[in-house]
């Protein structure tokens, strides 16, 4: 009995120790203040005429998908112990482009192809930019992100002569509020990428060596790593996810705001990838806690709203979760709630002996 | 010594982890005055008998006297309060700080307003005094001076609160001679100043040169304690692994008498293959089959002279023959396209990954060369990692263990075998043997040699001078960045011809000058 108990134990502490477990438990717990504010808040409807899905969680997800691509293409960066702050600019020029193409052209399905492609060619050459700076240039990732997060947003509003241009064309707003059996297709499309850039990383060798950079760039370069094209790669990558990510944002109101698309979203996917339990300081990644991350991120912008609480407060709210997650997951504060447990069974073992 | 009773008296220390018994029952003691040395294979619980004694872990068992009082260490702090003071082997000093900063750091003299710097100066020198430093300069940042000096300045830190009992754990892992005999000279004084010293270290020669005393531990059990003249070094090495070293002397003897005879085109030659400032303009020539040893003292110029081999550096001069083909080796991955390999001296910083597994580690290299979007698969990876592990007797066998919780001998071995599994035709080895114990040094030294056989040219560099004339075929003698001389090996070889030729030209250089 003893060996099934402490097996149980061992799994439950594993767990336990997943740093992605408590982002979950984060979900679970916001989702449960909104269903006691709410008791409704959990239903999903469904639209017998269209056979669409509706309700605050299909909303949730829906609102996902441009955290949960930025995310995790932050995350291939962080692994190589790198970070990208551009990515919500690369998004507001990917969603510019667009707006501008698709407002002149005449909204047919060719078009919309037409400007994907372009948008998202685009956003992978800025990103490409951010690892030639990275990589060949040899310059602190900090500092070529941060220029192309200026830089980005200025070439943005250059694009759209500083308007919030609005466009139309049905097939390019359905990738955003299009549904397929109910379900929104801009979260099927994000759950499809993210699936696709996983088995990517890890079928491959890609994921071995991008934590062998970001953990000991000297050792992985004698041994025959090229940590130029991994880190090249790995940027424009990032850069291509925050352009699908611009068109994801766009897409759905078919507008582009220059000063307000993609604003300080790279923090958001920041926070994402650490709440999913990978370090800042490179190595060891986790695609699937970046999606946890990703998907609280979006848990935690709706209950905001739902909650009422007001906009300007908003931002402490966000830190406040924030922190106390962040508490969770550290080695230390963990070890002192251990610490006080073994004591407290240690006194009562005290106490039952006298 | 004798009469005086122990300053140190540990008596029967066990200490558990999880799953594995670190120590059991232990017994040690420390004279003052005395110099003794703990010894023993990497794993036999050297360290956590010293932190038991600092203070960093806790003894499950057995009991620790100091000055005759038994103590319980909750911490380091204890241990420092109780006289026992420690200067590890990774010199933890402040690089951007002077001298007199580093050894007052935490003890600065204080006035009315602050810090004063010239009495915590003053205190500085003094402390140096009694070390017999009065000649460094107490205001030159430390960074400007050589690890040997860094490592005396550690020593003098460790002695601002005059401790009874000095730890030294492997202070001349990488130390030259001449820096060794420094060292030794401040250690004599402090002996004589009535300070109990315990010292680690790898270094046969270096036990019988300054310990008194020698305790020999053994996969974490008391083997015994001897009087080190009482003690010869093939007894020693035996006690340590626990069985006669007989596989370390009939490998020597083997390869002198196999010596290999170059023939036919060389696999690799050199041409004026230099770099500015690292390594003056070079030839060398290097035959399938061979073992060619380095040899010099450190910052001879070896180990830049391997990087530029591998590409790790960059040359700025001369040109590369590989196979009799012009080749142009620009960079690691260059390297090891063309199946040359090379292994560090910085095993920690530039050979291993901490943080991977074994598994990950053996086949980095081999995947690294075919690209990240051809894998692996993993059986390909069981198949290669299966067969490092049981050739180079990795222990423990366990492929998804954390590189980093291996001994240092056993992550050199599965290093060693990252290299291997690239099949290369010229393996560079940078010091495979350095910090590693007897065993794991005389399975790599036949690892070595069987390659060898097999056809595999070898560029071996060492510090020890008695490994690299026991496994080479030609030696190559470097001093001050250049080539000094190039020795065929053979039975009228031995570490004493390569010292005399350093010496030599040493003297000619100095009459030259004058």
């Amino acid at each position: 009995m003893t060996d099934v108990a402490s097996r149980l134990a061992a799994k439950r502490g594993a767990i336990v120790r997943n740093q992605a477990f408590w982002g979950v438990v984060a979900i679970v717990l916001l989702l449960a203040i909104n269903v006691i504010s709410d008791p409704g808040y959990l239903s999903i409807g469904y639209n017998s005429e269209t056979g669409h899905l509706s309700g605050n969680l299909i909303d949730i997800l829906r609102a996902s998908a441009p955290i949960l691509m930025i995310a995790v293409g932050m995350c291939l960066v962080v692994a190589t112990g790198g970070i990208d702050l551009s990515v919500g600019s690369i998004m507001v020029v990917a969603g510019a482009v667009s707006m501008e193409l698709l407002s002149s052209m005449d909204g047919t399905t060719g078009d919309a192809v037409l400007t994907l492609a372009v948008a998202l060619g685009i956003a992978t050459a800025l990103g490409a930019v951010n690892g030639v700076l990275v990589s060949v240039v040899g310059l602190q990732p900090f500092i070529s992100t941060l220029v192309m997060m200026l830089a980005g947003r200025g070439i943005a509003k250059v694009i759209t002569g500083g308007q919030n241009t609005t466009a139309d064309n049905d097939s390019f707003a359905w990738l955003a509020n299009g549904y397929i059996v109910g379900v929104p297709v801009v979260f099927l499309l994000a759950i499809v990428i993210v699936v696709l850039v996983a088995l990517l990383v890890r079928r491959s060798a890609l994921g071995l060596m991008l934590e062998a950079i970001g953990m000991d760039s000297r050792a992985s370069r004698l041994a025959g790593v090229k940590r130029r094209n991994l880190q090249l790669t790995v940027y424009s990558a990032s850069g291509l996810l925050a352009g699908i990510a611009g068109v994801f944002a766009t897409a759905s109101v078919m507008t582009v705001d220059v000063s307000r698309t993609g604003y300080q979203l790279e923090l958001d996917a920041i926070l994402a990838v650490v709440i999913g339990g990978t370090s800042l300081a490179g190595g060891k990644f986790s695609i699937g806690g970046a999606v946890i991350g990703g998907l609280l991120i979006a848990t935690l912008d709706k209950t905001v709203v739902f909650l009422g609480i007001p906009a300007s407060a908003t931002p402490a709210f966000k830190a406040i979760v924030i922190v106390v997650l962040c508490l969770l997951q550290s080695e230390r504060v963990r070890s002192l709630f251990r610490h006080r447990r073994a004591l407290r069974a240690q006194s009562q073992k005290e106490a039952v002996a006298a | 010594m004798t009469g005086a009773p122990p300053i140190v008296e540990m008596t029967g220390i066990s200490i558990s982890f999880p799953g594995v018994k670190a120590l059991d029952a232990v017994d040690f003691r420390l004279f003052p005055g005395e110099v003794h040395t703990l010894m023993g294979e990497n794993g036999a619980g050297k360290s956590t008998l010293i932190k038991a004694l600092t203070g960093v872990y806790k003894i499950d068992e057995g009991r620790i006297l100091v000055a005759g009082e038994e103590r319980h260490f909750g911490g380091t702090a204890d241990a420092q309060a109780a006289g026992i003071a420690t200067v590890y082997q990774e010199v933890n000093l402040c690089a951007n700080l002077s001298i007199g900063e580093n050894v007052m750091l935490g003890h600065e003299v204080r006035g009315p307003f602050g810090i004063n710097w010239k009495a915590t100066h003053r205190a500085a020198a003094e402390v140096l005094a009694t070390l017999g430093l009065e000649q460094l300069d107490l205001r030159r940042p430390l960074d400007t001076l050589s690890l040997a000096i860094q490592q005396l300045v550690a020593i003098s830190r460790a002695m601002v609160t005059r401790p009874k009992v000095l730890i030294l754990d492997e202070p001349t892992s990488s130390l030259d001679a001449n820096e060794v005999a420094n060292l030794f000279t401040v250690i004599r004084r402090l002996r004589d100043q009535g300070v109990a010293i315990l010292f680690v270290t790898h270094f046969l020669d270096q036990v019988y040169a300054i310990s008194d005393r020698i305790t020999v531990l053994r996969n974490g059990g008391f083997v015994g304690e001897y009087p080190t003249r009482e003690l010869d070094r093939t007894t020693l090495i035996s006690k340590m692994i626990g069985k006669d070293f007989a596989t370390l002397r009939s490998l020597g003897s083997e390869r002198q008498s196999h010596h290999y005879e170059p023939r036919g085109e060389p696999l690799l030659r050199t041409e004026d293959l230099g770099r500015k400032g690292s390594s003056e303009p070079t030839d060398l020539e290097l035959h399938k089959g061979e073992v060619l040893g380095l040899a010099g003292l450190l910052g001879s110029g070896r180990t830049e002279l391997a990087r530029l081999l591998y590409g790790a550096d960059k040359p700025d001069s001369g040109t590369v023959w590989l196979r009799g083909k012009k080749t142009d080796i620009h960079s690691p991955t260059a390297a090891l396209a063309h199946r040359i390999a090379f292994s560090s001296e910085n095993r920690r910083d530039e050979g291993v990954i901490r943080d991977l597994t074994v598994r990950e580690n053996l086949v980095l290299a081999v995947q690294a060369k075919r690209g990240w979007f051809r894998p692996l698969s993993r059986k390909e990876q069981d198949a290669l990692v299966r067969k490092y592990l049981t050739e180079l007797n990795v222990r423990p066998a366990d492929p998804e263990r954390p590189i980093k919780l291996l001994s240092g001998g056993n992550q050199q071995k599965v290093l060693l075998g990252r290299w291997l599994a690239t099949e290369p035709d010229l393996l560079i080895l940078d010091e495979p043997t350095r910090g590693i114990d007897v065993g794991a040094k005389a399975e790599i030294q036949a690892a070595v040699a069987a390659l060898a056989a097999k056809g595999v040219a070898v560029v071996f560099i060492s510090s020890e001078l008695e490994e690299v004339v026991r496994l080479s075929d030609r030696i190559i003698v470097m001093k001050d960045h250049r080539k000094l001389a190039e020795l065929e090996n053979g039975p009228h070889v031995t570490a004493e011809t390569i010292v005399a030729v350093i010496a030599d030209e040493g003297d000619d250089e100095e009459g030259d000058s004058e």
